[in-house]
């Protein structure tokens, strides 16, 4: 091995050191809103929590657990989210397969009917007209059918299945095998890396958006997480909230809007890091594409 | 292998009409699947096209698209009317909003990942550099409404993180998010927070796919750890670089409705209402239907011009377009 110069070893610390200062800055915000949920309320209002909560307090989250519109999103969510990731894997899977036969007559049409749609979007108001002449507003439906299918997805899987060995299906076919069979034994056995990538990202899509439901969903029961602690940070409605159970004093009332925030967070930071060989090579594809 | 002869002759043989029965027998299954999809981008897609219509249109609320009245005023046909009507409105603040803030995030949030990836790339220890990246991809996977809730948390007058700190060394806090000046550089902030870090896989790929020999020849003619940064890693991603960078102008007139609606406040509209909010407003909100949607397709068409000759130039430069 090569000996490395004092000169490049004092480099790499320095290298070491810059990142070891973005990893801080990256998890600073979420340590410092677990610390504030934590903490009891006279050191909230002395602004004296930094990244160690003070006096535990568990108050926020036992409010959080008992507030039954809270719970109810937060389990209406990820019954959506599961829903949609099934949904648009699927749909994905749909397009994307077909798609990767060369012989397939009518498949130039079929691209270009697609390619138009990733460059030309119908705008905001039109879709908004659509879902009302389809009766979709206020449904939760609206959360599901019209996001179920993300061309970006579809294009990303479709490389992956161009990436497995013609010879494979070919001689599939030659058995006499039916294409949805080559479909079903060979592509998706082969295919779980890009399967648990959109899967990720589809859910992801779902577990963070709320613009739609902005838009198209005004009954208070359809409301995804999102939405909903975006009117409790905004203080919409906040007047239920802080007059519940004694919930006025203003440290109170901000640790609950911080274990709010925390409790929809946790998901996704318990999920990502063991898809992260997985999601890499997705985007990769992904940024290639865009 | 005669019998097989025997099958193609006979088919060549055939009326179109049987061949076509013929081809879907083999093949129908794959058409079968496509089925939803084309469904789903015809009447998702395709459909909603036909409102745009509703620019050129007087709204009537119950009545059937093709059956409203061509914009008019008193009378007398004005197809552009709506589009008239937005210049005399805040759309132009909107526009210039818009571009505003999509330059400052090219310009300070672009070079970002590009520094971070070069970084991580000098990292000497595998694990230390599998941790920070875990750790840096992170923000990618919060909401907007999460992030608006952090940067609250961070940057409030009084009870935020940086404002408690700034207090303790006894100087004012500072008006990160009411003032429209501190507003827009948290904006910029908080938006190269998110994607610094999912940013830098594409170049990371890119630096992988470097040839190795290139280092060591480097490295025989006596480069340093720099000028190997400068004049082999930079050089090998400089394509990258360049079509990701042509993408963004292409957008410039876009962006994403989620992330400036859940990070504006009242005190600072006049530097953060951008075109997709000023549409939601006049259009959902204030049911003013065919001027947010002339707003809308304005900026879906300037979007597509810039997209197209974004391409364009890409492909100029000898670099591979998106298509």
């Amino acid at each position: 091995m090569r000996v490395k110069s004092l000169k490049t070893r004092i480099g790499d610390w320095v290298f070491v050191l810059f990142c070891i200062l973005v990893a801080f800055v990256c998890l600073a915000p979420m340590v410092n809103l677990a610390a504030k949920s934590l903490s009891a309320s006279e050191y909230l209002i002395k602004h004296e929590i930094y990244f160690l909560p003070k006096g535990i307090n568990l108050d926020a989250y036992a409010y959080v657990f008992k507030d039954s519109t809270y719970v109810r999103s937060f389990f209406w969510t990820v019954f959506l989210t599961i829903i949609c990731a099934f949904v648009s894997l699927t749909m994905t899977s749909l397009c994307a397969y077909p798609l990767i036969y060369d012989k397939l007559k009518g498949k130039g049409i079929i691209n270009i009917l697609i390619t138009i749609t990733m460059f030309f979007n119908a705008g905001l108001m039109p879709n908004y007209l659509l879902m009302k002449q389809l009766n979709l507003l206020n449904s939760p439906l609206v959360l599901i059918i019209p996001s179920c299918l993300s061309i970006y997805n579809m294009i990303i899987m479709r490389s992956f299945f161009y990436g497995i060995p013609d010879s494979l299906r070919e001689s599939a076919e030659i058995d006499g095998a039916s294409y949805f069979k080559i479909f079903i034994s060979i592509y998706l056995p082969l295919s779980k890396p890009v399967y648990a990538t959109l899967a990720l990202f589809y859910a992801v899509g779902r577990w963070n958006g709320y613009t739609d439901a902005l838009m198209y969903i005004t009954k208070k029961e359809y409301y995804p997480l999102q939405l909903f602690m975006y009117n409790i940070l905004n203080n919409i409605n906040s007047v239920e909230i802080s007059t519940q159970e004694g919930f006025s004093t203003p440290g109170l009332s901000e640790s609950l809007k911080d274990a709010i925030v925390m409790f929809s967070t946790v998901p996704i930071l318990l999920i990502y890091p063991w898809l992260q060989r997985y999601f890499i090579a997705g985007a990769t594809l992904g940024a290639v594409k865009e | 292998m005669e019998n097989n002869r025997e099958i193609t002759a006979s088919v060549k043989k055939r009326s179109p009409w049987s061949k076509f029965l013929i081809y879907m027998k083999r093949y129908w299954q794959l058409y079968a699947m496509l089925l939803l999809p084309i469904i789903y981008l015809l009447v998702f897609k395709y459909q909603p096209m036909k409102y745009i219509l509703i620019a050129f249109k007087e709204y009537k609320l119950n009545t059937k698209l093709w059956d409203m009245p061509w914009a008019n005023t008193a009378g007398k046909l004005d197809v552009f009317k709506y589009f008239k009507k937005a210049m005399n409105t805040d759309f132009y603040n909107a526009l210039r909003n818009n571009v505003t803030l999509n330059l400052l995030d090219l310009f300070f949030g672009f070079p970002a990942p590009v520094i971070f990836a070069l970084i991580l790339n000098e990292l000497p220890f595998k694990r230390f550099k599998k941790t920070v990246q875990t750790i840096a991809y992170m923000p990618h996977f919060l909401s907007w409404v999460i992030i608006y809730g952090l940067s609250v948390q961070l940057f409030a007058a009084g009870s935020g993180l940086v404002n408690q700190v700034v207090s303790l060394m006894g100087r004012e806090p500072i008006p990160f998010l009411n003032e429209p000046n501190h507003w827009i550089a948290t904006y910029i902030f908080m938006g190269i927070w998110q994607s610094f870090g999912w940013g830098s896989i594409i170049y990371l790929a890119a630096i992988a796919g470097i040839n190795p020999e290139l280092y060591e020849a480097a490295s025989v003619d006596g480069a340093g750890r720099f000028s190997k940064m400068w004049h082999v890693t930079l050089p090998g991603i400089k394509s990258t670089i360049v079509v990701l960078l042509i993408m963004n102008l292409g957008g410039i007139v876009g962006g994403a409705f989620d992330r400036i609606y859940a990070m504006q406040n009242p005190l600072v509209l006049d530097v953060a209402e951008t075109i997709a909010t000023f549409v939601y407003k006049n259009g959902v909100k204030q049911l003013k239907f065919s001027l947010s949607t002339a707003v809308g397709l304005f900026q879906s068409v300037v979007g597509l011009f810039f997209l197209l000759s974004a391409n364009a130039l890409s492909r100029r430069l000898g670099e591979r377009g998106i298509w």
